[in-house]
């Protein structure tokens, strides 16, 4: 107790430190992960995905990060083992965030695939584990976050394959694919409108003042007319966007879907939108989940509340984070990836996009932190599966199985490391 | 930095590749038939440009190969069959390996095609290039292919087009066959080594139709992985 009230404000702005390093971490790799698709295919250029991503970003978090933050914060750990130590809790966070930082840090440079999820998550469960007792860790919430990295991969792929294929159903493989690719590329505007919308209602209004009642039942189910109509607004502004674009001539160089690839690289604006929204919602919490629970026993003056709102300048912290990450160092990786990524066409860029987000958007509201970019990985084979990719590299899936293996030891051990030597330094 | 664990994930598409050495094959093989003019002309040195031509062409191709191979690394997964791809490319090869081996052969030697069987051999060599122009249609197919996913209506249109080539491999053949049968009404009057080697250009030529043929043919094979 002492040492809270002794070195509260010191331990906070550390902790704002280590928080912000995190999320600048965050923005100068991952969200280049999630917005490159869109650059690479030429969908976007790169200040205009970062515009997307900056609002679609703070709107995630803002809207739908609730539940992931809450996780990290203190879903991990069992609160009701340290609410006697609320220090070690303090100490514990800052060394999660440091560590982690630490390792993205050092993996980034090396050109691993290694994500900011597992290594914050490997990093509470080590300092928990080993600082405070192993006891302290929530083991069936460790395991449900471990099974859905497995799951994520897989539900993407899965609804990548299924969008691809229906794209291949009802506009490529038609007589004319470019009025076709007019008719229904709206219903895929809808289908990003309505979700994003749903998962707004359900989870970011649900402690606002706003209470939506048509008398459904469930919130789930008085949601559903609103998103419909807010998935239909979205529908209808990309149906004039594609009213706008004219077709073509055949030129020789080109194939004959160069026109439709055109169509699809408009939807591909949207699903970037979406794509941002789910990275905010799910991969924010990884900085400002830690820095709450700091913030929280501080502010309290030593008290480990279980039930506190997340302060909104905890969030806007996050954000800027992210925001100052994308401006220093992101664009750079967006353009490296953004000249990678050619063969991927807008019609397939598209399908890779809406399977991730949607996983990672389910996956939010259910406060399960899984990886963004993992998730895209899966979604990218699924549309492989479904042959629409030239050459994919299988070797990278084995690299990020390694970096799974090595990435949660790893960050523990910063963790515990860092965990002692704010213990030594402070009490 | 190299690119990100991400951006790694996406190899280097075989396809216009492919397009490019089919393409610089049979623009090879398209020498073929101004070479034989000039050689029935008795123009030894435009037929000698020509083999110049023809000997850069095959070079580049071959480089075109071994490129492609290099950028095919067991680790990829791909809408096709590697090991298809691959004798794909080897087939291609074969187009412009073949024009050389007929062009060298024939400056090599200063061969003089037989007035009697000119005409035909003209028509002979042209039928094995319209050959090797109908592969290079059918393999230009394969973005569009990838496209559509190997899927669907344009896999008639591929079926169309490898109808039309093998229909024109089978026309070089029966070629081959009356130029043969000429050249051995003929063979008696001629010196014995020439007739030798022009059995060779003619074996060679119909092998050259056959390449592409084949070539072309592994389209449908990719189709069905």
């Amino acid at each position: 107790m002492e040492i809270i009230a002794e070195h509260g404000h010191v331990l906070l702005i550390l902790g704002c430190i280590f928080a912000f390093f995190m999320a600048w971490g965050i923005g100068a790799n991952d969200v280049a992960n999630a917005m490159g698709t869109s650059v690479g295919s030429r969908a976007l250029t790169i200040k205009q995905a970062i515009i997307i991503a900056v609002i679609f970003e703070f709107a995630g978090a803002y809207l739908a990060g609730g539940e992931v933050t809450s996780t990290i914060r203190k879903g991990i750990l069992d609160p009701a083992l340290i609410t006697d130590k609320p220090d070690l809790l303090v100490f514990g966070m800052m060394a999660a965030l440091l560590a982690a930082g630490t390792w993205l840090l050092i993996a980034s440079m090396k050109g691993w695939p290694v994500s900011t999820t597992h290594s914050i998550v490997g990093a509470l469960v080590g300092f928990a584990a080993v600082g405070i007792s192993v006891d302290a860790v929530n083991w069936g919430k460790v395991g449900t976050i471990v099974a859905s990295w497995v799951v994520s991969p897989v539900l993407a792929g899965t609804i990548s394959y299924a969008l691809f294929i229906s794209v291949q159903k009802l506009v490529l493989d038609t007589d004319n694919p470019f009025k076709n690719a007019k008719r229904y590329v709206p219903m895929y505007m809808f289908f990003v409108g309505f979700m994003i919308a749903m998962v707004t209602l359900i989870k970011g209004l649900k402690n606002t003042a706003l209470n939506i009642d048509f008398g459904l039942g469930s919130t789930f189910l008085n949601s559903m007319p609103i998103a419909a109509v807010a998935g239909l607004v979205v529908a209808l502004i990309g149906g004039w966007m594609l009213s706008r674009v004219k077709e073509h001539g055949e030129s020789e160089e080109q194939n004959r879907f160069a026109n439709v690839e055109n169509l699809f690289a408009i939807l591909m604006i949207f699903t970037a939108a979406a794509m941002a929204f789910a990275h905010g919602s799910n991969d924010v919490a990884n900085a400002v989940g830690p820095l709450a629970a700091i913030a929280s026993v501080i502010g309290s003056g030593g008290e480990i509340a279980s039930k506190s709102a997340l302060p909104g300048w905890i969030l806007v912290l996050g954000g800027a984070g992210i925001v100052v990450g994308l401006a220093t160092y992101g664009f750079k990786v967006m353009a490296t990836i953004g000249r990678k990524i050619t063969e991927l066409t807008p019609s397939r860029g598209f399908a890779a996009e809406l399977g991730a987000a949607t996983t990672v958007v389910f996956a939010s509201t259910w406060g399960l932190p899984i990886s963004t970019t993992h998730t895209l990985v899966g979604a990218v084979l699924g549309v492989g599966l479904a042959r629409g990719i030239g050459a994919l590299n299988l070797k990278v899936v084995g690299n990020i199985f390694m970096s799974w293996v090595v990435t949660l030891p790893a960050g523990a051990g910063f963790a515990i490391l860092f965990f002692f030597l704010f213990k030594g330094i402070f009490s | 930095m190299a690119g990100t664990p991400f951006s790694n994930l996406f190899g280097q598409s075989p396809i216009r590749p492919i397009q490019e050495h089919i393409a610089l094959a049979h623009e090879c093989a398209e020498q073929l038939l101004p070479f034989i003019q000039a050689t029935i002309q008795g123009d030894w040195d435009g037929a000698s440009e020509i083999h110049q031509k023809i000997s850069d062409l095959e070079h580049a191709a071959d480089k075109a190969k071994t490129d492609l191979r290099a950028h095919l690394p067991n680790s990829l997964m791909m809408p096709v069959d590697r090991g298809d791809l691959l004798v794909m490319v080897t087939r291609q090869d074969e187009i412009a390996n073949l024009t050389k081996d007929v062009a060298g052969l024939m400056i090599g030697r200063k061969m003089q095609i037989p007035q009697e069987i000119a005409d035909m051999m003209i028509r002979y060599v042209e039928l094995a290039t319209e050959t090797s122009a109908q592969a290079v249609k059918a393999v230009n197919e394969m973005d569009e292919l990838l496209e559509l996913g190997f899927k669907g209506r344009i896999l008639d249109v591929v079926a169309e087009l490898i109808q039309e080539l093998n229909r024109l491999e089978h026309e070089n053949d029966e070629m081959q066959i009356q130029v043969r049968a000429r050249l051995f009404e003929l063979e008696a009057g001629l010196p014995p080594v020439d007739v030798i080697f022009l059995y060779k250009v003619i074996e060679w030529v119909g092998e050259l139709a056959d390449a592409a043929q084949s070539a072309g043919g592994k389209l449908q094979l990719l189709i069905a992985h």
